[in-house]
């Protein structure tokens, strides 16, 4: 059998140590009445038959189109050393570091990590991460409501609307109330946030850039949470985090993000990463694992996992979370990604994708008919608005090998004629070039 | 000594060994400037602080680090609970496929894109039909992202179906046994969670009888639970909790050690969460990601999260998101897909047959360790176990103050990854032990005659074993000063 390494002889042998004469004596606990009425599943195939299937399937994935889907997921260049050192198998077949003396290796990572997101973020704290940026969404809300004792939050419609709808899920048992600020032609609508925001709220959640692309400055809104004793979240993307003003600069209590776009590849959908980071006020709320620097018994610098009094092994039904492990491989290579690029080049990475958003923008609205949905600022992604059906557009140039954004009117109602359009240092000019010209084509 | 990394002392960080104006692995200079294209006062102040250095820099760094870790690859890992086997290097060739890596996962969403990405949702379909072969139940939703994320998703279907029944149902309950994080999910999903002491290691139907009543939403039950033991009074308490119109939940992480002898829909019940990675051997990561599917029986299957993937008349496949009863999105797309390929692959390659020497091999791999040990070690459940099993150093640690901590630092020091200690909270210094069926009869009997090594060297020279480890990268650390003073990112100040 594959993987199984005991012989028949050995079989025997250890069923002499336990006693038991044949295998199905050691499982005589469970009794005819509870064995399976079917197990038909297919039959075992080689590793090259295995292969071969799973090619032959990839190959029916679409791979070769210019895409310029983004819509918080990016399709960033990683660097191949990624994949080298994240794929070491004493990273990758390791366990969660209970044993710290054996586990330094992930745990000293986790710490370059955290600090790797802390500074990015312009906060004092990070964690280990958690699932994905939506569940890091929920995580900072539950901080909010632990740490002000209140139930109210209010969100910018602008706010990705996937996280929207996962945060709608997730608190529908629980006695939590959402109000949704509307956005202005995809700008986020910064009176309406600072008016929503009362005695009773929470905090306030706002995305930067928002899911149109839009950049803005939240200080004002942070300010107003502050006064009304309401904490303030802001989910971030990493890469252009190197340019733009960092959530701490803004006054934000809690920073979290979709970490794929730091060495990830799309797969997909998953896995990929939570990234949270607080202030230090905030930090024994802070959900899941985070390394904390020590020193061992010869006075040496060493790593291990700290707070885990919060935890769910320790705290059962009064953890600060469910959340048990952490996406610990997405951190290493997130860690190592951002170790490769460096300051000089993730800024690089950034200012590349804005600049080829910004020549995309120019082409499309050079197209009669086409208009940006505002004039506000954008950094890799942006919105423009169709004279038709921004759906039946991707339809028509999908056939044709070109992904040319994502259709707005997925998520938002009256926004079927317009396309959310994203860039990364991947697209080329050329390729920006097709997908203007078929896009011209298309609408002439 | 067996693998153990040899360099000892400490690793300056990536921000100590940062020079200025190293270059690393940049892309192509872009022709402008922040300043060209967005106003100053929406820039960042203050540089981002990240590290510059060489590739190679990097290269040696993380490789460097790479040693001072334990993993499968490189120690035996009997952590139990934790299923540590033996990952399959070609899942890692599969979920690498461009064709997987590389798509886009909003593709699917797309008018006339289904037609893009057909072989990941036809992977989606086929891992869905195997997960029910296995487990005998009605559906599932790859959805969920780790184990706990799916203990969260089944007491959320459970809400849901008492909500569409009208039921005013409260409580969940969850025995001393079940895994720390069923209360938490059960708590989470807004119920109040009571907990069962278990009477001889496993759930006696009387205590479930004293609990259970009719504000009984629902029963966590781990099976076989953490002490390694198998639920035999199943039967009765299935018919026991649906006498009440409450469900039957099971936490699938230990499903290892049953497949092809039990299916758990079947068996009554009525939602189970698996931990692939335990399972299906994917890799760990050092501790993640997972992925953790959700399996229901008939009557819940409205409540799944959204979307569906379904096959259509012509053999084609495509998202269904119309399920109003539905408890929404539990993950931004369609869970880790890049894990349950992995799982899918390894599925395929093992078949039903090899599926079920695994349990059978973990299972008489558990029970051979716990014959080996049973009279160097206290087994407080000295029966038959299932994969696992739970030790106690209780005896030792009364007479010679040797506790279970120091057994795991000395095994550390010859090598092994020590077992799971103080879980369960149930035993008193207890170590739990999960050999799995990938580890060799040598592999197993060399940890025995280390084992016992470290129990004779506790009553002859207990100091010596609670001075380990004094072989590897560092010493014991200090727990307590990294809680007080609390340093968990590096001030800019020190590099």
């Amino acid at each position: 059998m594959p993987y199984i390494p005991h012989t028949d002889d050995e079989r025997q042998a250890m069923l002499g140590t336990v006693g038991a004469g044949s295998v199905e004596e050691v499982f005589a606990e469970i009794g005819e009445d509870l064995r399976p009425r079917s197990f038909d599943l297919p039959e075992a195939r080689s590793e090259m038959e295995v292969v071969k299937h799973l090619e032959f399937l990839a190959s029916k994935n679409a791979t070769h189109v210019t895409s310029f889907l983004g819509a918080g997921f990016y399709d960033h260049y990683i660097p191949e050393a990624v994949d080298a050192l994240a794929g070491r198998g004493e990273f990758y077949t390791a366990y969660t570091p209970y044993q710290p003396e054996a586990s330094q290796g992930t745990l000293q990572a986790i710490y370059e990590y955290q600090t790797a997101v802390a500074r990015l973020m312009g906060m004092e704290c990070a964690n280990a991460s958690v699932y994905d940026g939506g569940t890091a969404i929920f995580e900072a809300m539950m901080m909010a409501v632990r740490s002000t004792k209140r139930r109210r939050f209010v969100i910018s419609e602008a706010v990705n609307p996937i996280y929207r709808i996962m945060l709608t899920s997730y608190t529908s048992n629980l006695d939590l109330e959402l109000v949704t600020v509307p956005h202005k032609d995809g700008v986020t609508d910064v009176e309406g946030l600072i008016a929503a925001i009362d005695d009773k709220t929470a905090a306030v959640l706002v995305q930067n850039p928002n899911f149109f692309g839009n950049i803005a400055d939240f200080e004002r809104v942070f300010a107003a949470a502050k006064e009304k004793k309401a904490l303030s979240v802001l989910s971030a993307y990493p890469v252009l985090q190197s340019v733009l003003k960092t959530p701490g600069e803004m006054g934000a209590d809690i920073a979290v993000a979709e970490g794929q776009s730091l060495g990830l590849p799309l797969s997909f959908g998953g896995p990929y990463l939570g990234i949270m980071a607080c202030t230090r006020k905030l930090v024994r709320q802070l959900p899941g694992r985070i390394a904390g620097r020590t020193q061992d018994t010869e006075g040496r610098t060493g790593y291990v996992l700290t707070l885990q009094a919060r935890e769910q092994h320790i705290r059962r039904a009064k953890a600060t979370s469910n959340i048990c492990s952490n996406q610990a491989l997405c951190a290493m290579r997130a860690i190592i990604h951002v170790c490769l690029l460096g300051q000089e080049g993730l800024r690089r990475t950034a200012l590349l994708s804005m600049e080829r958003a910004r020549y995309a923008a120019e082409r499309l609205t050079a197209i009669p008919g086409v208009e940006l949905l505002s004039d506000q600022p954008f950094g890799n992604e942006f919105a423009v608005r169709l004279p038709m059906d921004a759906a039946l557009a991707i339809d028509r140039l999908s056939m044709r090998g070109v992904v040319p954004g994502f259709p707005l009117g997925r998520y938002y109602e009256g926004m079927e004629d317009c396309l959310l359009v994203a860039c990364t240092e991947k697209q080329t000019t050329e390729d920006v070039g097709v997908m203007a010209e078929m896009i011209g084509g298309l609408v002439r | 000594m067996k693998n153990c990394p040899t360099k000892t002392g400490s690793v300056p960080t990536v921000f100590d060994k940062s020079a200025h104006g190293r270059e690393g692995t940049w892309p192509e200079k872009p022709t402008v400037s922040a300043g060209d294209l967005l106003p100053g006062d929406l820039l960042r102040k203050e540089d981002s602080g990240l590290p510059h250095l060489s590739e190679l820099d990097v290269v040696r760094h993380f490789s460097e680090l790479s040693r001072r870790n334990f993993g499968v690859d490189t120690n035996f890992y009997p952590l139990g609970s934790c299923t540590m086997k033996y990952n399959p290097r070609f899942l890692e060739t599969v979920a690498a496929l461009p064709g997987f890596a590389r798509l886009h996962p909003a593709m699917p969403q797309l008018q006339g894109a289904g037609r893009m990405c057909q072989g990941a949702l036809e992977v989606m379909h086929e891992m869905e039909s195997l997960l029910c072969e296995i487990t005998g139940m009605a559906g599932f939703t790859l959805h969920p992202m780790a184990g706990a994320h799916g203990e969260l998703t089944g007491a959320m279907l459970i809400a849901a179906y008492h909500k569409a029944k009208g039921n005013k149902k409260t409580k969940v309950i969850c025995p001393d046994s079940a895994h720390g994080t069923n209360p938490a999910s059960a708590a989470l999903a807004g119920f109040d969670v009571v907990n069962i002491e278990s009477v001889d290691g496993i759930l006696d139907p009387e205590k479930l009888a004293e609990a259970l009543d009719d504000d009984t939403a629902a029963v966590m039950m781990t099976c076989p639970n953490t002490l390694g033991l198998f639920e035999k009074h199943l039967p009765e308490i299935v018919e026991m909790i649906h006498a009440k119109d409450a469900l039957l939940y099971y936490d699938g992480a230990n499903l290892n050690a049953i497949l092809g002898k039990l299916r758990v829909g079947d068996a009554g019940f009525d939602v189970v969460h698996l931990n692939l990675h335990k399972t299906f051997g994917t890799p760990h990561g050092g501790g993640g990601p997972g992925s953790g599917p959700v399996g229901v029986s008939e009557k819940l299957m409205p409540y799944l999260p959204i979307s569906r993937v379904k096959k259509l008349e012509d053999g084609l496949f495509t998202l269904d998101y119309d399920h109003p009863e539905s408890i929404g999105y539990v993950a931004p797309f369609y869970g880790n897909f890049g894990v349950y390929l992995k799982a899918f692959a390894y599925i395929l390659r093992l078949g039903g047959e090899g599926l079920l020497r695994v349990s059978e091999n973990a299972v008489l791999a558990a029970n051979y360790l716990r014959k080996k040990l049973e009279d160097v070690l206290e087994i407080p459940y000295n029966r038959v176990c299932m994969h696992e099993f739970v030790a106690s150093a209780q005896k030792l640690a009364e007479e010679n103050e040797v506790r279970a901590v120091d057994m795991a630092k000395a095994l550390l020091e010859r090598g092994h990854h020590a077992p799971t200690v103080y879980f369960p909270l149930i035993v008193k210094e207890c170590m739990m032990i999960e050999p799995t069926e990938t580890e060799s009869l040598q592999t197993l009997d060399e940890f025995v005659e280390d084992l016992r090594d470290i129990v004779r060297v506790a009553r002859e020279n207990p100091e010596a074993v609670k001075a380990a480890p004094q072989n590897l990268p560092v010493t014991r650390l200090d727990e307590t000063k990294a809680a007080r003073e609390m340093v968990i990112t590096q001030p800019r100040e020190e590099a």
